[in-house]
């Protein structure tokens, strides 16, 4: 598929949009998984704006990743209430079991891993965010099932995937 | 028989495996031969009982919790030689009927009142509960009528400044202009908060009257509502949500058959917790950096794309409807001094029964985290509470009898903020507590001014060399200069409120920094 030609429609879609430059980053994003630099352009011509203005909304916000993560994205609460049931134990223990600091993805590919600051279930933390679904009262044990289960399939059809 | 079961599909009953147990009971359901009804309906919100299922029969409402999908068929069992109208099931997860529950049936709920009842995107369940008639009523109104209900009803907002609301809708309604905007702050990014999240996710209707009633009293067309990616849940129902209510003439031209138009749009943040203080929202939303405004210009003056604009949180838009309804002496007759109302407690963290608990002002803090907590998740004694957010102080024990209102908690040097109430066990290391709440500030802070940009970066160093017993004297006098500087001397909360939590665990917890007594401040 091409990258370009792709943005150009979202940008022709969001362009006229009063505010339209933050939908318009979540759709790139949705569509291509991260906001290619070399979009910047084509997104800052079709919104009169400079590439400067363009980069530096891109660069304000944690969601828009300039490179590609991994198939699945782990989000890890880092917040007080998820802190107070032990959230910095399954911080620890993902980074080590996953073989990844936070922003790096498994060699596989399959996860990308992240900090998060409050996911919004804090009555029953720990929490974490796997792509659309929040798991709650997490634990080492439960993250590597969980884990596993994103794994399992994904063996199967890496090859066509990839 | 002829039941209806309802499982709840809040993010936190999905979190818990709601899905599982509602595509189990419709498995066994389909097997025993029967054609009862599932709903999905939202939470209570007593996330503690967590995935919920309640079965109508007849008058009754009996509810069953936390239960898996393993529990289903032993439920289903039980129900079978059930009387109908019957209070009481014989089961080890029957909880009673489900309004008598203790944890519910002590609270005071209003805004709540609809959230876990029924299904929160069907219109018709929304209107049988009372659902916009506070619209209807609005219409009829002149506009200054609205806000005088506003005004009256003492409502102060919820998002954590309680600013006046009926003020706010006031000074748009005088500034004269085209174009005005109303804007819902849902970037419920405070730790230990949820009640915005659960009243989008179980009764999204009552946020959108709200707004429609703010945009009749104050003449704006247009809404939006500014909410947080990490909230996936919330966004499909809102979105269901605007597009059934415009089908229904509540929202898009002419509304309720008025010459009033309302339009409304979700806008999602891109998890940036400033953009929750209200300037950098409306950056955001103008599709730039979030970078925090002077004020002033208020947005009231000066809001989004330069215009009036009512800035709102969610639970403020929603008591709005609520005191439309029912009309503002009601909704004044709740409360203390000049916290009016009722407060949504979310209480949080290493807690047994968390969950929102919805009461009127003046409760203190000891009775909603043990009269409804009931302990700490751990069963390890409670050390520290921290009220309000990242940006809240940490309470210790002597503190917990304050009452809760916005005046009482100022005094404390602490705030009520947003209502979230996190619970933290003896286990807790208040110096890395008081660390990551620099940390934090540096992470999140929009870089506009230098105490805050710095300031956090600065303090994470300082707490460390304190912590590590580094000319200690010298670097406690230069934590607390740090704090005065960024109180003092930053635009907005994020800055000026992250000392709140610093100096608490410094004054309250010295002992954690390698202390000996705690220093005065």
């Amino acid at each position: 598929m091409d990258k370009s030609t792709n943005i150009d429609q979202l940008v022709e879609q969001f362009k006229d949009l009063p505010g339209g430059l933050m939908p318009l980053l979540h759709a790139v994003k949705h569509t291509v998984g991260f906001i290619p630099d070399e979009s910047v352009s084509q997104i800052a011509k079709g919104f009169n704006l400079s590439r400067a203005e363009v980069h530096g909304v891109i660069s304000f916000y944690h969601d828009f990743n300039t490179s590609p993560v991994g198939q699945h994205t782990v989000q890890i609460c880092r917040a007080e209430a998820c802190q107070s049931m032990g959230s910095r134990r399954i911080e620890a223990h993902a980074k080590k079991s996953l073989g990844i600091e936070y922003g790096e993805t498994t060699e596989d590919g399959r996860v990308t891993l992240q900090p998060v600051y409050c996911l919004g279930n804090c009555a029953c933390s720990p929490s974490i965010r796997i792509d659309d679904d929040i798991h709650a009262r997490v634990s080492a044990e439960s993250f590597d099932q969980l884990m596993s289960e994103l794994c399992a399939p994904a063996t199967d059809n890496a090859g066509a995937k990839r | 028989m002829n039941m209806r079961f309802f499982v709840p599909q809040d993010t936190t009953a999905l979190a818990l495996g709601s899905n599982s147990v509602a595509s189990m009971l419709a498995g066994e359901l389909k097997e025993r031969g029967l054609n009862d009804e599932i709903i999905r309906n939202g939470s209570r919100g007593m996330f503690w009982l967590e995935p919920l299922l309640e079965v109508e029969y007849g008058d009754s409402r009996l509810a069953f919790g936390p239960v898996t999908p393993s529990d289903v068929s032993s439920i289903l069992d039980c129900l079978s030689s059930l009387e109908k109208n019957t209070k009481s099931a014989n089961h080890p997860l029957h909880l009673g009927e489900v309004d008598e529950i203790d944890y519910l049936a002590r609270q005071q709920r209003l805004t709540f009142s609809r959230a876990g009842v029924g299904d929160p995107l069907c219109i018709k369940n929304y209107q049988n509960l009372a659902g916009f008639t506070g619209l209807a009523r609005a219409v009829k109104l002149e506009s200054q009528e609205v806000v005088d209900q506003l005004k009256d009803s003492g409502l102060r907002g919820r998002g954590g400044a309680a600013f006046p609301a009926g003020i706010k809708w006031q000074t748009v309604l005088d500034t004269p202009g085209e174009q005005k905007y109303i804007v819902c702050n849902a970037d419920e990014g405070d730790s230990g908060t949820f009640a915005d999240r659960l009243l989008m996710e179980a009764d999204p209707y009552q946020l959108i009257e709200g707004m429609a009633i703010a945009g009749l009293a104050v003449g704006a067309n247009q809404g939006y509502i500014y909410l947080r990616s990490e909230y996936p849940v919330a966004h499909k129902i809102l979105n269901q949500a605007i597009e059934r209510a415009t089908e229904a003439g509540f929202l898009g031209e002419n509304i309720c058959n008025s010459s009033s138009d309302f339009f409304l749009e979700v806008r999602l943040g891109a998890g940036a917790y400033i953009c929750g203080e209200e300037t950098s929202l409306l950056e955001s939303l103008e599709g730039k950096r979030g970078m925090v405004r002077a004020k002033p210009p208020l947005p009231a003056i000066e809001g989004l794309f330069g215009k009036p604009t009512v800035v709102n949180n969610v639970l403020t838009l929603g008591a709005a409807a609520s005191i439309l309804e029912q009309g503002s002496e009601t909704y004044k007759d709740f409360g203390m001094g000049r916290s009016r109302g009722t407060l949504a407690v979310q209480l949080a963290g290493n807690v047994k029964r968390g969950g929102v608990i919805e009461l009127a002002f003046g409760v203190t803090l000891r009775e909603v985290v043990e009269g409804f907590g009931d302990g700490t998740y751990s069963g390890r004694p409670i050390r520290a509470i921290q009220m309000g957010g990242p940006l809240g102080a940490f309470l210790p024990e002597s503190q917990w009898d304050t009452p809760l209102d916005y005046e009482a908690f100022a005094a404390i040097k602490a705030m009520i903020g947003h209502g979230g109430i996190v619970v933290f066990d003896d286990t807790v290391d208040m110096a890395a507590q008081a660390r990551f709440a620099m940390e934090f500030c540096a992470v999140e802070s929009c870089g506009k001014c230098t105490p805050c940009r710095i300031g956090a970066t600065r303090g994470v160093e300082v707490i460390d060399r304190i912590v590590k017993n580094q000319d200690r004297d010298n670097n406690l006098i230069l934590l607390t200069d740090l704090c005065d500087t960024m109180e003092l001397g930053s635009l907005c909360a994020m800055g000026g409120m992250t000392p709140f939590p610093v100096r608490s665990a410094l004054t309250y917890f010295a002992e954690d920094f390698g202390g000996e007594s705690p220093r005065e401040n």
